[in-house]
């Protein structure tokens, strides 16, 4: 379906774990997608503003990629809208509950050996092979 | 001085979700798709991320503070509970449907796609319900 990409995908890690290291050293936070964007979701953190500015930085990321190489970033939905509804509801009570996404337990979290995180990575990892398999093999959504 | 900083760094971060190919759903269900025409790239983000993440944070977390902040907000928590693990199963049924992730979506939305707007949309909207029967939860069994 996609073309495999070993070195974007890799330089594309690095600058995802240099993001961590950075905010770790400069503001002594977890680069969790899931804690960073829960404290702008009512009710707001108090230090909601470094939080949506991160959020700025990252939305525009795809602009930047179109400016400098000239073509749209790579996006493809191989889902329906259903899906794209029911998979952010599952998504969005998921994440709350684990307090992690893959960027804040599978990234930040494994650097760390959380057992945690470990345990939240290796858990989600495995949901979503097998989710993917019932409803690309199984039931076709 | 600080939101600058935090843009900054929002912007690396969103640029190695795009470059590595987090931000485009059929990437990730390329990745999942184990029985179908696998791409292995995805496992190149995870290890690059980690190992990068690893090593720096070494550094890092040597300093008695962070440069910003009086201290460095590390998650304490240590116990595998029910909510961990059902969270994570939650998380992983919906990224395996809809191929997002919340770090990958929210890049996403720069790319103007309906969709992504969509999810995230459908993913706040979860993250906010959840939150306000986890409270009203919380509430009842204060008051019993």
């Amino acid at each position: 379906m996609t073309e495999f990409t070993p070195i974007e995908s890799t330089i594309g890690g690095i600058l995802i774990g240099l993001a961590a290291v950075l905010l770790m050293g400069l503001h002594g936070r977890i680069a969790g997608m899931t804690g960073i964007l829960g404290g702008i979701i009512p009710p707001l953190a108090s230090d909601w503003a470094w939080r949506a500015a991160f959020l700025a930085g990252a939305i525009l990321a795809p602009v930047g990629y179109m400016v400098v190489t000239g073509t749209p970033a790579p996006f493809d939905v191989p889902a329906s809208t259903l899906g794209m509804i029911v998979g952010g509801l599952i998504v969005g009570a998921g994440v709350t509950y684990s307090s992690g996404c893959t960027s804040g337990h599978g990234v930040c979290g494994m650097a760390r050996l959380s057992r945690r995180s470990i345990a939240a990575t290796a858990v989600f990892m495995v949901t979503t092979f097998v989710t993917v398999y019932v409803v690309r093999h199984v039931i076709i959504l | 001085m600080k939101l600058v900083s935090a843009f900054l760094i929002g912007l690396v971060f969103g640029t190695g979700i795009v470059l590595s190919g987090m931000a485009n759903p059929a990437k990730v269900i390329g990745f999942f798709d184990v029985a179908g025409s696998w791409d292995p790239s995805l496992i190149f983000v995870m290890l690059a991320a980690m190992l990068t993440a690893m090593i720096g944070y070494r550094f890092v977390l040597r300093n008695s503070r962070p440069v910003f902040e009086r201290e460095f907000n590390l998650p304490g928590n240590k116990v595998i509970d029910a909510p961990l693990v059902l969270g994570s199963t939650a998380f992983g049924i919906g990224w395996g449907i809809s191929g997002f992730c919340p770090g990958g979506a929210i890049p996403a939305l720069g790319t103007g796609r309906i969709e992504a707007f969509i999810f995230v949309a459908a993913m706040m909207t979860g993250i906010l319900v959840t939150r306000t029967f986890r409270n009203m939860r919380a509430q009842q069994l204060r008051a019993a």
